[in-house]
């Protein structure tokens, strides 16, 4: 292919560059979206191809990675103020038939309802019941949800009794209803891992309810939503639970009734214009 | 009236339409979960040959929610038009299909008989259907819309460009929206998600919105989405509202649990419409659905949620909307399981809504708890370009950081116009390419660090 001598006397043209750059990366510190990722052609580069990739599999272990109980009990067992943790797990009997069946995840298994049938008939009613858990993230459940106990409990006003936490597996908040209704909470806070996205998977939820019993409506709780490291901290976790719990004793209610002004932090409702109801847990 | 049919030696008895349509949906787990699924695939293969035997006209008989009780079959019934039906009134659900697939068929036919056909004539001839026939079917109908831009047009694809923030924050929103602009995305409509529903978030949104789309004179339109009687609100408080939203359902209890009824629809669209912002069309609805929500809501009626879906589109075509989609895999795994059923749900709920005569989108999505993955939304994509869709939705980096799921991304829509030749609403390309961001086909061209829209946060 020497036909055209000349053309080796030429520089060369320059070559497009692999990856086009996107000169707005700096509104980056705007927003925690994806912007600017810059492209490969048409498509997304590879490094930021492969941090999606990253992000998704932490989010599904996030959701599949079963709680490890026995280092949760431990932990628990540790915190000042609180009684020795019990164990139950729903009617669902696998990770998969707990996300296939949410009705299964609201009931306890034949075993645990007797568990607390035993149980009940020993400890006394209590104020406010801490239920842990799993929901949909084990992680946010592991990482997060003992030092808001342990924030709850050294918050706990001089006037209120706990009673011992429960921690739940394969659980849905609504599982918390029938626990407190056998343990004879006036109150069950049910803490939960929350659906993960991309970007945060170990956000914790609180769902307060008045006089639980199987039956209640998501309309009858009042929720704390987006507890982790970027967003809302234990202790004001906490202090935003005992506020509405006080408010819970005094109008003898939960929901919608109870309007939250503890704080103008969002509550869990980013979803109620889309086609579920916002917890869809 | 019940119905039967003989398969292998066994006779299989359905109790009734509603029956007869759940047990010949394909398998999805929001039908098991509402225990109006086939028991086994022999069971769901006889349901098909029995529902390929029943006449479309028995459908007008048989509500498969019951008048009485509900405003959606009341709207369906009292809006059908007999002389569009006619061309098809003497066909079975079975020949219907075949019909569909024929030459006889055609974009002007199509358009004919739509306002014949009711939500439950679609969904079930899409159970008869194979994804192929989802995808030819709906590629013929047509439905354009127009608000400042035209939408629909043959050969092309709008993309609703979704800037959601955690906090609501005008400055991360409109970060959102430059990438998205940046990538050619917004002709459908910019549309946020407030996380809050409140007066001063909207009046912040829709303003910050406005000045974007009026500083750079683009032609397209923006919507917040917040509860439809918060948009009324702002409407009455002179605020900038282009689209009005709401998401709905295929009940009127479902309709009730996102807190609407069909009466305030129609105000909302009345008020819409006197603001008369429109340029060169008044299609002003925006809707979203999704298979599944009247089953979450407990509103089923013990209907399939896929005809349920189908009935939702009745509500929307009735408001004669500029784009309606569905949110086809957000609800979770309990409705849509896996990538599979996710696909398959995507294509119905595209051909049904065509074939209604609904200017249909999808949001191609998912979560992180259903068995789907980016894969997954590559082949729904691909599929529903194939299939024309009107518009997709594009978030960047496909990550929804307010919502917390997967859409598609700005990159995804280039992907699909160079596989395609697919092009964006002709007045917002021209716009492209008057900003020098798009080349006369379309194409992104490379931008200036000094190129004027870079100054849209300043």
């Amino acid at each position: 292919m020497t036909n055209d001598i000349d053309s080796s006397l030429e520089p060369p043209a320059p070559k497009p560059p692999t990856v086009v750059h996107d000169h707005w990366i700096g509104l980056r510190s705007l927003t925690p979206s994806r912007i600017a990722l810059g492209r490969a052609g048409h498509a997304v580069p590879t490094r930021e191809l492969l941090r999606a990739d990253a992000a998704h599999a932490r989010a599904r272990a996030a959701v599949h990675a079963p709680l490890e109980v026995a280092s949760l009990r431990a932990e628990l067992e540790a915190v000042p103020g609180l009684a020795p943790p019990l164990e139950v797990r729903s009617a669902a009997s696998t990770r998969d038939h707990y996300l296939l069946r949410p009705d299964l995840g609201r009931r306890l298994s034949a075993e645990s309802r007797q568990q607390l049938r035993d149980v009940s008939s020993a400890p006394a009613a209590c104020d406010l019941l801490l239920v842990i858990g799993d929901g949909l993230s084990t992680s946010a459940v592991q990482r997060h949800a003992v030092a808001v106990v342990t924030a709850i409990t050294a918050a706990r006003p001089a006037n209120w009794s706990l009673g011992p936490p429960v921690i739940a597996t394969e659980a849905r908040v609504a599982l918390g209803d029938e626990i407190g209704k056998l343990l004879r909470g006036q109150l069950v806070a049910m803490l939960i891992g929350e659906r993960p996205g991309l970007s945060c998977q170990e956000s914790l939820g609180i769902y307060l309810t008045w006089q639980p019993q199987p039956g209640r409506t998501d309309a009858e709780r009042n929720c704390l939503s987006n507890i982790h490291p970027g967003g809302l901290s234990p202790s004001d976790a906490a202090s935003r639970l005992w506020w509405l719990a006080t408010e819970a004793r005094r109008l003898a209610t939960t929901g919608v009734a109870l309007k939250d002004r503890s704080s103008s932090f969002a509550l869990a409702n980013a979803s109620t214009e889309r086609i579920t109801p916002p917890t869809a847990q | 009236m019940s119905y039967q049919h003989t398969l292998d030696g066994r006779v299989w008895h359905f109790d009734n339409l509603a029956t007869l349509l759940a047990k010949a949906s394909p398998y999805r787990s929001g039908d098991v979960l509402a225990g109006v699924a086939a028991e086994s695939p022999v069971e769901r293969t006889a349901a098909k040959m029995a529902l390929a035997e029943v006449s479309l006209s028995r459908f007008l008989a048989e509500p498969v929610v019951p008048a009485e009780l509900d405003e959606v079959t009341r709207l369906i019934l009292d809006s059908h038009d007999a002389k569009a039906f006619q061309p098809v009134a003497h066909l079975t659900v079975g020949d219907f299909r075949d019909w569909l697939l024929g030459e006889l068929a055609d974009e002007a036919t199509l358009t004919a008989i739509g306002a014949g056909l009711t939500p439950e004539m679609a969904a079930a001839v899409s159970k008869l259907m194979r994804n192929q026939d989802l995808i030819s079917v709906a590629r013929k109908c047509r439905v354009v819309t127009r608000f400042r831009n035209t939408i629909g047009l043959p050969g092309t694809l709008a993309m609703r460009l979704q800037p959601n923030h955690p906090a609501d924050d005008l400055g991360g929103i409109l970060a959102g929206v430059l990438d998205g602009l940046m990538y050619g995305c917004g002709d459908a409509v910019i549309g946020v998600n407030p996380v809050s529903d409140d007066m001063t978030t909207l009046a912040t949104l829709l303003r910050g919105l406005d000045e974007v789309i009026d500083r750079f004179e683009i032609p397209t339109q923006s919507c917040v989405l917040a509860h439809v009687t918060s948009q009324l609100e702002a409407i009455e408080a002179g605020l900038p509202v282009d689209l009005v939203f709401q998401s709905i359902g295929g009940t009127e209890a479902t309709n009730q649990s996102f807190g609407i009824t069909l009466s305030l629809l129609r105000e909302a669209r009345e008020a819409a419409m006197a603001l008369g912002r429109g340029t060169i069309g008044s299609n002003v609805m925006y809707f979203e659905t999704g298979q599944g929500s009247a089953l979450s809501a407990d509103a089923h009626h013990g209907v399939d949620q896929q005809t349920l879906e189908a009935r939702a589109y009745g509500v929307a075509r009735a408001f004669d909307p500029l784009i309606c989609n569905t949110v086809v895999g957000f609800i979770g795994p309990e409705y849509l399981h896996n990538g599979k059923q996710i696909i398959r749900a995507g294509l119905e709920d595209h051909f049904c809504g065509k074939l209604l005569g609904l200017p249909i989108g999808c949001d191609a999505c998912y979560t992180n708890h259903a068995e789907a993955d980016a894969d997954d939304m590559d082949t729904l994509m691909t599929l529903l370009a194939a299939a024309g869709v009107t518009f997709l939705i594009g978030v960047p980096g496909a990550d929804d950081v307010m919502l917390g799921y997967q859409s598609l991304s700005f990159h995804d829509a280039l992907y699909l116009r160079e596989v395609f030749g697919l092009r964006r609403a002709p007045e917002f390309e021209a716009w492209l390419a008057t900003m020098e961001l798009a080349d006369e086909r379309g194409r992104l061209l490379p931008v200036s660090p000094r190129h004027p829209l870079l100054t849209l946060q300043g």
